[in-house]
């Protein structure tokens, strides 16, 4: 499938990359963020309706790579451009390209400085994590892995709050920490695994125990900083807290997903003896992030550090979801990836809009604004009432099938990690007495409601909230296939049984 | 000696750049003062002379002079780099000399013969002409480095880099007669059939071979032997820091493979770990000491241990994964590393070099192409994709898991997550912070062509090195099956 005679891939992950050249003229005059802004939004936009084609070219029936494309990239060492999608990564494009729109409206009064360097570095950044979920070469994959970061930092680090260059600083040499193992780790596999770094070649393999459980152990760091799990999650807060609204909204819905497409695409399917050998510690980080997460948003008076926290309470439900290694538990967790990344975004979204009315986070500094922004107030409750897995929203379909999931053969870790849907239910709602209702405050009298662009921002949101609560059926048939191929791989090979 | 046509063929481009080198510096006191640019202009256009020389000469793979000079695709792949990294340290000059008060005709004529020392280091097949070479080079140097002759701190650097450097030279040349005593010969190859004999292996052959070692690490500033360094590169004027930290660094690297590799391969265990020692005291001493520098030249000169530390992983075994990943290494670090002192010299504070890391602060508000430029350099430096430098690394990583030392790589993967720190600590003062100093960056037409340069090809290294990879493929072929 191509797209103006490109290939649809690689049109998406360089399109916005090179429409990015076209704000560069903008860079020095003034008097001109107003356009800036609308040619980010027109290119995210075309982005989003382009990537829709990829919906209807897929053929959901089939768990092998679509759309795929393959030149010689390198020839020393055979590295390839190669890239191709299946269900997983599909579900995760879209998401992708269904938020930036959403980041440059949020951006629209949110940032007033150096916009167009602001507005490169977000269309930089959407083609590096497309090229992310893409890549079916390790080393192109760990190219687009690794050059996310730059623009991320700067991100964080130009346009954030106070303390903002110490959140860069600590965001960026976290993750690059953990990514350099997992550097090793390719490099081994390609002498291990003959010489290749296709993915789908290095996934066909069998590979020693102790070989398997030192490159999982390795690669771990890397996904586990990024999505993050307890313990490896301590930059998260601050990066969240400092970085503007898209920034967080980024890092919330979709950088932290790419540490479990890491786990799914890699760590289960290369390494399946290790992923067993590994379950119970896997299992108990998950709990104690569930249930630590959401004792720590519990505690916080930071809005975004509540819903930060929160994000590690509801990613350690997607690291339970998968390590159950079945189908309920691995779909629940994918649903769980898209619908955090729609209700957290959201959320986000919605605290960008408190604090550029306000400047201010503080939960204390607000109350009642139910009266003075009535719409806002609705919306904002049905996204926290969405993120508590409220039956009817979408997340109640992936935290409900991650607890089917792990409740069969996990009884105790399902039990406890049911606890967090308690929690959440009390820090949110918490949340929403202090915020929506309760007494008026200084801060928040006078507020006007929603302006037009967040209103773009928001409503796509508030309908995918609904829609995929009620027929969440046709997102699960998207990965279907590709979710029971992954299960299939991951069963233990019989000479790791008879140990 | 047999000085046959094919001989001195061989040689044209040596000779070419010394003829020319020496005019140079006859035509000096006829150049006016406010002419001396065309001087330069003249030293560009030899070393094209001489590239074209020695590109006409590829692919032959002679040795020349009874062994004593080896032209192979090896040696004129590193004498390209050498012109290449001469040139853009020539446009990076001609102002700079200019702005600073410096501009002799002697520094071109200095720059000439110390590219040409550094091809006969990279094309010796022999242990004398190699010392010849090295000496050559390190003369030209150590005048260069004291140019600014009324400056205390370039005169001090001149003096220890002087210093220092003998003692070097004279390790290496004590270790070279203990080789030719014990061996009976001093070309590469006769070391190399020599040490190949069983029993062959005294104490003076190993006691030579660890005194050449010393020898190579000093030139190629690698710890333990790494003390001149940040005081030599922060004295020096900033042209000849990024002379000597790229160009001369690439032409050791060169000599320093081509010894281990061929003459002492048979004995390999012997020096696999003194290298591994140096490559992980390197980049521990490079990547920490540099966390704490606040002059960006000093920086820089502990970047440049650590990367010597990197690159030398790449000698560790004698294959071709080993031998493409240095190749790669070095020719990716030479345009970064060239790149980045570019940026420092053309910065100026007050009409002084502006080469405190607190002058970058804002550099993003008041030219963001500079700002830019330097941001591409500083995470090609750490190993940040899409650049070159991450591909460079790759690669060494890579040699180092091929040889069998997974650990290493693993270390040195660790060390550039601790180096990363001191890179992005610039790119957080161009960004991040308003500026506060009256800095000013103004690049004249070469500055800019010579940045442009580096930094388009540490890009295209990163992104599309395939034309690159290919050239690199055909001049290992010589070395290793």
């Amino acid at each position: 499938m191509t797209f103006l005679s490109v290939p649809i891939l690689t049109f998406l992950i360089f399109f916005p990359v090179v429409a990015s050249l076209l704000i560069l003229p903008f860079y020095r005059r003034p008097d001109s963020d107003g356009t800036v802004k609308w040619a980010a939004l027109g290119i995210t936009v075309v982005e989003f309706v382009v990537s829709l084609s990829l919906l209807i070219g897929h053929n959901p029936h089939l768990y092998q790579m679509q759309f795929t494309e393959n030149h010689l990239w390198i020839p020393f060492a055979n590295i390839h451009y190669a890239l191709g999608i299946d269900g997983i990564s599909l579900v995760l494009i879209l998401m992708t390209t269904l938020l930036m729109p959403m980041t440059v409206l949020t951006s629209w009064a949110g940032i007033s400085k150096q916009v167009p360097l602001f507005m490169i570095n977000l269309l930089v950044l959407e083609g590096a994590m497309i090229g992310v979920f893409c890549a079916t070469d390790f080393v192109l994959f760990y190219v687009f892995w690794e050059a996310m970061l730059i623009p991320m930092y700067l991100i964080i680090g130009v346009w954030g709050g106070p303390n903002r260059i110490y959140a860069a600083i600590k965001f960026f040499l976290y993750t690059l920490a953990g990514s350099l193992l997992l550097l090793v780790t390719i490099i081994a596999l390609y002498f291990v695994g003959g010489h290749t770094f296709d993915i789908t070649r290095l996934t066909g393999q069998h590979y020693g125990m102790t070989f398997q459980i030192l490159a999982f152990a390795a690669m771990f760091a890397a996904f586990a900083v990024k999505i993050p799990m307890f313990p490896f999650h301590t930059w998260l807060p601050d990066a969240h807290v400092e970085a503007p609204t898209a920034g967080s909204v980024i890092l919330a819905s979709i950088m932290l997903k790419m540490g479990a497409y890491g786990f799914l695409r890699f760590s289960l399917p290369m390494f399946p003896d290790a992923s067993h050998f590994f379950t119970p510690f896997m299992l108990i980080l998950s709990v104690i992030a569930i249930v630590w997460g959401a004792f720590m948003a519990l505690a916080q008076e930071d809005m975004k550090k509540l819903i930060a926290y929160s994000s590690v309470s509801h990613m350690g439900v997607v690291t339970l979801g998968i390590f159950v290694f079945n189908t309920q538990g691995i779909e629940g967790a994918l649903m769980q990836m898209l619908n955090h990344g729609i209700t957290t975004g959201a959320l986000f979204l919605c605290i960008g809009v408190l604090y550029d009315r306000s400047h201010s986070r503080l939960l204390s500094e607000y109350g009642g604004i139910a009266k003075q922004m009535p719409v806002f107030s609705t919306l904002l409750v049905i996204f926290a009432l969405s993120s508590l897995a409220l039956p009817g929203t979408n997340s109640f379909v992936g935290e409900f099938l991650v607890l089917i999931g792990s409740f069969r053969n996990h009884a105790v870790v399902s039990s406890l990690a049911t606890t967090g849907v308690i929690l959440s239910a009390m820090y949110l709602l918490y949340m929403l007495s202090r915020v929506v209702w309760g007494v008026y405050t200084p801060k928040s009298y006078g507020m006007p409601d929603l302006k037009p662009y967040e209103w773009g921002a928001l409503l796509p949101l508030v309908v995918l909230v609904i829609v995929i609560g009620l027929i969440p059926n046709p997102v699960l048939s998207v990965f279907h296939q590709s979710v029971a191929h992954l299960v299939s791989q991951v069963q233990p090979s019989p000479v790791a049984l008879l140990h | 000696m047999n000085f046959s046509p094919v001989n001195i063929m061989g040689t044209m481009p040596e000779i070419y750049l010394t003829v020319l080198g020496s005019l140079l510096l006859l035509m000096e006191p006829f150049v006016p003062r406010e002419k001396r640019s065309w001087l330069g202009l003249f030293a560009i256009a030899s070393l094209f002379f001489a590239m074209i020389a020695t590109i006409g000469l590829n692919g032959k793979g002679l040795p020349l002079y009874q062994g004593l000079y080896i032209v192979d695709p090896f040696s004129n792949f590193f004498k390209i780099a050498i012109y290449v990294g001469t040139i853009i340290t020539i446009l990076f000059s001609l102002p700079y000399l200019e702005k600073e008060e410096i501009h002799v005709g002697e520094y071109y004529g200095f720059l000439l013969f110390a590219a040409v020392g550094m091809m006969i280091m990279v094309s010796a097949g022999d242990l004398i002409t190699l010392f010849l070479g090295i000496e050559l080079m390190s003369l030209c140097l150590y005048v260069l480095v004291g140019l600014k002759r009324t400056i205390h701190r370039s005169v001090e650097a001149s003096f220890k880099y002087f210093l220092l450097g003998a003692f070097a030279s004279a390790i290496f040349l004590y270790g070279i007669s203990l080789l030719y005593g014990a061996s009976g010969t001093e070309t590469i190859s006769g070391l190399a059939a020599f040490v190949q004999n069983p029993g062959a292996l005294k104490p003076m052959v190993i006691g030579g071979m660890i005194l050449t070692m010393v020898g190579f690490a000093f030139k190629v500033s690698a710890a333990p032997f790494h003390m001149w360094t940040p005081d030599v590169y922060e004295g020096a004027p900033t042209v000849v820091t990024g002379f000597m930290a790229s160009v001369g660094k690439i032409a050791a690297f060169g000599v320093f493979l081509r010894v281990f590799w061929v003459a002492f391969s048979a004995n390999k265990d012997h020096w696999t770990w003194l290298i591994i020692t140096i490559a992980i005291l390197s980049m521990l001493i490079g990547n920490i000491v540099a966390l704490v520098q606040k002059n960006i030249k000093r920086m820089l000169a502990y970047s440049s241990i650590g990367h010597a530390g990197y690159a030398v992983i790449g000698l560790l075994n004698p294959s071709r994964e080993s031998l493409f990943a240095l190749m790669f290494y070095l020719f990716v670090y030479l345009f970064m590393t060239l790149g980045a002192f570019g940026i420092v010299l053309i910065l100026r504070r007050k009409g002084v070099e502006g080469e405190e890391i607190q002058d970058f602060v804002g550099l993003n508000k008041k030219n963001p192409m500079a700002a830019f430029l330097m941001l591409i350099f500083m995470f090609s430096l750490a190993g940040i994709p899409p650049f070159g430098g991450f591909l460079a690394k790759f690669y060494i990583f890579m040699a180092a898991v091929h040889a069998g030392f997974t650990w290493l790589a693993v270390v040195g993967v660790l060390l550039s997550a601790v180096g990363a720190y001191y890179y992005i600590r610039v790119v957080m003062a161009m960004y991040m912070k308003d500026p506060e100093e009256t800095v000013e960056f103004l690049p004249n037409r070469m500055e800019k062509i010579a940045l442009f340069l580096t930094a388009s090809m540490t890009v295209i290294m990163g992104i599309f090195p395939l034309p690159f990879v290919h050239y690199i493929e055909t001049s290992l072929a010589i070395l290793v099956p």
